[in-house]
């Protein structure tokens, strides 16, 4: 057991479990076949289990799988079967928040689907090629809606040291001009 | 595809209908293609990607909605696509160039590499931009489509990005490194950054000491030591990022499980004791699992990580009770005594509305149950089987016969929960895991015999599968003509002869006759109720039902009657005895065909397997890799042997005619190396008094051609071990292997010779293309060629035949021959390697499923049994344990035969 990785990250319909967005990085789910198997057999154990405050967690064909329930959506982040299973929740409820504060409402999927770009990117600056990225809600976020982009990195993502160099080089940059 | 677009597009149709109520998805009915036309006009379009990046992030939200429902863009759509995407770098829209990032990202993979080249120039820009997104964005696709060469160019920039200011940045370079890092091409490159990364792990920033960690233990895995130095380094406490303390807690288990016992191990022990008390539950569960999982940990080294195992059960957290719960059954497997404080909160836990931590607190407590406890458990699981899925119901099952077998005096609680479940709603996986249960159960705690046969007859009158039926008949009919009041069960088997299925009815039959011929009460009215079968419908139940009555009416009437056919098992298995029967026919011996008669074979050998003792091996949520293959010894399939084919040519030739029945015949073994010029493997078939040597010889010189090719064999101790006959191959082409064959008169009594063996043969040249000697004339030169030589030892004289029991058998040759001795072999670590090696030097085989050793046992019994050339029966009992000093595996072994010379020689067989 090396470095925790994620198997995959998944999105359904918790009315009729089709799948809203999924990204696989597991290398046994790269079939489509076998990952709609999998999307089904998740569905099938999860729905209709009230898990919209706290995670809850399930154990499915050799994956630990959290999720957490929007108004009509699923969320899972799916994990190697002897994963730490609170690292898969820090994952997921980062994704959660990140979503609720970039989208500023419930989770609802016809939301999610206008704003399908916000989507993509929280996944993307979640997790890579498997990998943890980041687990602030905050600094995924700024990062999707490119806040600093344009100008200087948000304050709260710099250390108090960073700020000061920050300050330092802009003052800098003005009297250069 | 249509499944796959269920979402765009089942609401296709109603496109118009959603219409008019509100304003549809964009998503709605998306089409590949047109999208791909869109996008390719709309990028390719300055004006378009200059004044509308919002439209353009839409089109690429479509191409990358159609991607995750699991379209695909291939070849010619592929291409243009890539391309056009490549024309927004033109656009300074932020969100718009993130969009890109993503898409090529997406789409690098299934894209020609040399396409993607094109991207690499604008990357590598936007990886030197003031911008900090832009950087770390453009380093994490870089790292996605370059090879190792252009990874070379770019090096000195990620260089930079691994310890630049913004977290981010450093953040991705380090991601990227540690994704290259598993890639062989590109490791050498990572491995020169370790004094970057080095830095990085003293950042401040969480996410970059983690990456940055994870890297530096990346790069020097290939380096125990410095593993070492960077675990006591960092244990110290500069971390402070959750993630990495995780890190750093698995790297220092790995260390500990592969040396427990060096110098710094009580320091790493006390690293995991201290990170308990982290603030982040992650890194308390981290550790607390590493330490229940160290490989020699005493129960009162894992009593800390108990203790906060247990605080987390009562935790409102879903995830932390599972991880809890899930990480205490594993030690109730090693230390039930130590998971047993736990049993008031896991109590609590059965009625936990997340099912699957249910379940796996119900099985801790089967674990870790006492005695005086189980009466008041069974209730509670009672109670709770009704609301869960038959996959969690098959995980209690067969945790209540492992407790059942631990506290024999509670069988009848156990038993009586048993059968409750069985009239229980349930598929047929689960029904036949409680009667596998059950039928376990009677075979080991015989008390339990007549109450479990009676709940199996209950079962059986409301029974919808066919074959759990059948199976619980033979039961019946084996177990219940001793039981105390055999009649009562002819009620049960009859209705069943009355209200079933032909398949059933059969098996029903059979099971009257048995009681018939033992029980003499009842011989008449068994006779009386077979006769309405003599009627019925199905050819097999009619059969069985006439075999049965002429048996039966012979013992009425006193007159003497084999009861074999109804009473005893099959001396060998259907497939073993099908085979002999083959071979019989082929040279059957004087007299009337009987058991005795037929030539003895091999059972063919069952997969050996792997015991997978997964100590985690609780999988919640399926059934199917539960634990492992408890539900009952399954048949391995039979697969032709070796015996088949050799016996075939061999008994066929008129020279051997005259040996007699094949006993049995050997593996090949291989008498020169694989790449000398002639290839010599030799197989030995054995005869009641004489042994056939086949040599398979192969010419591997395309111009030569072999001629009178023969095998000359020399016993230099023991000159009675001569030939007296040899077959020898007249031409041996070029790659077309032939065999000589040997004859040999085996001398009384001995079982053992070491040939020394000689090819010879005369060696003419040929043309390889046609195989054909130049010379028709050529005499050929004369050449020997000596090989490597042969033993011939007692266990070639054993066949590895099974017996159906091994207790009655070994009772019934006696003690009269036993030979008991012990050994210590030193040349062994593991049960494992010492139990496979001692089976296969003494040519016996595992009985009933003994050589299958359970997980982390310190000592193993194993039944073997063969048979030994002239029929004698060799039965063993075989104890290994691991000595107390650890380092050597001592063996017990007592064996018996009907033959008093057998079990010396046996014996002599373990080195």
């Amino acid at each position: 057991m090396a470095t925790p990785s994620v198997k995959g990250v998944v999105i359904l319909d918790s009315a009729d479990g089709s799948r809203m967005h999924a990204k696989y990085f597991a290398k046994s789910l790269r079939d489509q076949k076998a990952q709609l198997e999998f999307e089904r057999s998740l569905f099938q154990k999860t729905r209709g289990q009230n898990a919209r405050s706290e995670a809850e967690i399930v154990m499915l064909d050799n994956t630990v799988v959290v999720y957490r329930a929007g108004i009509d959506v699923i969320f899972y982040v799916c994990g190697e079967p002897d994963e730490n299973e609170l690292i898969l929740t820090t994952i997921l409820d980062a994704m959660y928040e990140a979503l609720s504060g970039i989208l500023r409402s419930h989770l609802e999927k016809r939301t999610l689907l206008d704003n399908l770009d916000l989507v993509l990117l929280t996944v993307d600056e979640l997790v890579d090629g498997g990998l943890i990225l980041e687990t602030d809600p905050v600094a995924i976020a700024n990062r999707v809606l490119m806040k600093g982009a344009t100008g200087e990195t948000p304050m709260n993502e710099l250390t108090i040291s960073q700020a000061l160099q920050s300050a330092r080089d802009q003052l800098a940059k003005s009297f250069r001009n | 595809m249509s499944e796959v677009n269920s979402f765009g597009g089942k609401d296709k149709d109603k496109v118009k209908a959603e219409d008019e109520d509100a304003i549809p998805s964009p998503f709605v009915g998306v089409e590949k293609s047109q999208v791909l036309q869109e996008a390719g006009a709309a990028f390719n379009d300055p004006q378009v990607v200059k004044l509308s990046p919002s439209k353009c992030c839409l089109l690429i939200t479509k191409l990358l909605f159609l991607l995750s429902q699991g379209e695909t863009f291939e070849g010619r759509d592929a291409e243009t696509v890539f391309f056009a995407v490549t024309k927004l770098f033109q656009s300074q829209n932020t969100a718009l160039r993130r969009m890109t990032y993503l898409f090529i990202k997406e789409v690098a993979e299934s894209t020609d590499p040399e396409n993607v080249i094109i991207v690499i120039q604008s990357l590598t820009k936007d990886m030197n931009s003031d911008v900090d997104l832009y950087r770390a964005n453009a380093i994490r696709v870089l790292c996605k489509i370059i090879d190792a060469s252009i990874l070379g160019q770019i090096e000195r920039y990620i260089k930079q990005a691994l310890v630049d200011r913004n977290p981010l940045v450093s953040a991705s370079a380090l991601i990227c490194g540690n994704q290259m890092a598993v890639d062989s091409d590109k490791r050498e490159v990572v491995r020169r950054w370790v004094n970057e990364v080095q830095e990085s792990v003293n950042s401040r920033a969480e996410m970059v000491q983690y990456h940055a960690l994870a890297l530096l233990y990346a790069s020097k895995s290939h380096d125990r030591l410095a593993i070492g130095r960077i675990v006591q380094q960092y244990s110290k406490g500069s971390l402070n990022s959750p993630l990495a303390m995780c890190l750093l807690v698995r790297y220092t288990s790995k260390l500990l499980h592969e040396d427990m016992s060096a110098t710094n191990s009580r320091a790493a022990y006390e690293f995991l004791e201290n990170c308990l008390h982290h603030r982040h539950e992650m890194v308390i569960y981290e550790a607390a699992r590493a330490m229940c999982r160290l490989p020699e940990a005493a129960p009162q080294d894992i009593m800390p990580a108990i203790t906060v195992l247990q605080l987390f059960l009562s935790s409102p957290k879903p995830s932390l009770r599972f991880a809890a719960v899930r990480t205490l059954n594993e030690v109730a497997m090693k230390h039930p005594n130590a998971v047993t404080r736990c049993n008031e909160d896991m109590e609590g836990l059965i009625g936990d509305a997340n099912k699957s931590i249910a379940t796996l607190a119900i099985t801790t407590l089967l674990k870790t149950g006492s005695e005086g406890g189980i009466d008041k458990l069974m209730k509670q699981i009672a109670g709770f089987m009704s609301d869960i899925g038959d996959e969690f119901k098959i995980v209690v099952v067969r945790a209540v016969r492992a407790l059942c077998l631990k506290y024999p005096n509670k069988q009848r609680v156990m038993l009586n929960f048993l059968s409750n479940i069985l009239r229980e709603e349930g598929g047929f996986d689960f029904k036949k895991v409680i009667v596998d249960s059950i039928l376990h159960l009677i075979e080991k705690i015989p008390q339990s015999k007549e109450a479990a046969l009676f709940h199996l007859c209950e079962f059986i009158e409301d029974c919808e599968f066919n074959s759990l039926s059948a199976q619980i008949l033979h039961v019946l009919g084996e177990m219940g003509p001793t039981t105390t009041h055999p009649a009562k069960f002819i009620r049960f088997i009859y209705n069943r002869v009355i209200l079933e299925n032909a398949h059933v009815r059969a098996a029903a039959v059979t099971a009257l006759g048995k009681f018939g011929s033992q029980v003499e009460d009842l011989t008449e009215s068994i006779i009386i109720l077979l006769e309405s079968s003599l009627q019925d419908d199905d050819d097999e139940v009619r059969d069985r039902a006439t075999v049965s009555l002429s048996i039966l009416k012979k013992v009425r009437d006193g007159e003497p009657t084999s009861k074999t056919v109804l009473v005893d098992p099959l001396p060998m298995s259907e497939n073993a005895l099908m085979r002999s029967l083959e071979i019989y026919q082929k040279r059957p011996a004087p007299g009337p065909l009987s058991f005795d008669a037929l030539p003895v074979v091999e059972d063919a050998l069952p997969a050996r397997a792997e015991d997978g003792g997964d100590a985690s091996g609780f999988d919640a949520g399926g059934a199917d890799s539960g634990a492992g293959d408890l539900g009952g010894v399954s048949e391995p399939t039979p697969v032709p042997t070796r015996e088949e084919n050799y016996a075939e040519e061999l008994l066929n030739m008129p020279e051997f005619a005259n040996l007699g029945a094949l006993f049995k015949s050997s593996r090949p073994e291989q008498l020169t190396e694989s790449e000398t010029e002639y290839l010599v493997t030799c197989v030995k078939h054995i005869f009641a008094e004489h042994v056939i040597f086949q040599f398979n010889v192969t010419n591997t010189i395309d111009d030569q051609l072999l001629k009178d090719v023969s095998v000359v064999m020399e016993d230099a101790e023991n000159d009675a071990w001569a030939p007296i006959m040899t077959k020898s191959i007249d031409t041996l082409k070029y790659n077309v292997p032939a065999p000589v064959y040997v004859l040999m008169q085996r001398p009384e009594d001995s079982y053992q010779a070491t040939f020394s063996v000689e090819l010879q043969f005369k060696v003419l040249e040929c043309d390889p293309k046609t195989g054909e000697a130049f010379d028709p004339d050529d005499e050929g030169a004369e050449e020997d060629y000596p090989v490597e030589d042969l033993e011939l030892g007692t266990t070639d004289f054993i066949a590895r035949v099974q017996i159906n029991n091994f207790k009655s058998s070994w009772e019934t040759v006696g003690k009269a021959n036993e030979v008991l001795e012990k050994f210590e072999l030193p040349q062994y670590k593991t049960l494992k390697e010492a139990i496979t090696a001692v089976i296969d030097f003494l040519g016996l085989r595992a009985c009933e499923g003994t050589d299958s050793i359970p997980h982390n046992a310190d000592a193993h019994n194993v039944l073997l049994s063969g048979t030994f050339i002239g029929g004698a029966k060799v039965l063993a009992r075989t104890a290994f344990s691991i000595s107390p000093s650890g380092g050597s595996i001592n063996l017990k072994i007592a064996v018996r035969s009907d033959d008093p010379a057998v079990p010396e020689l046996v014996m002599e067989c373990i080195q």
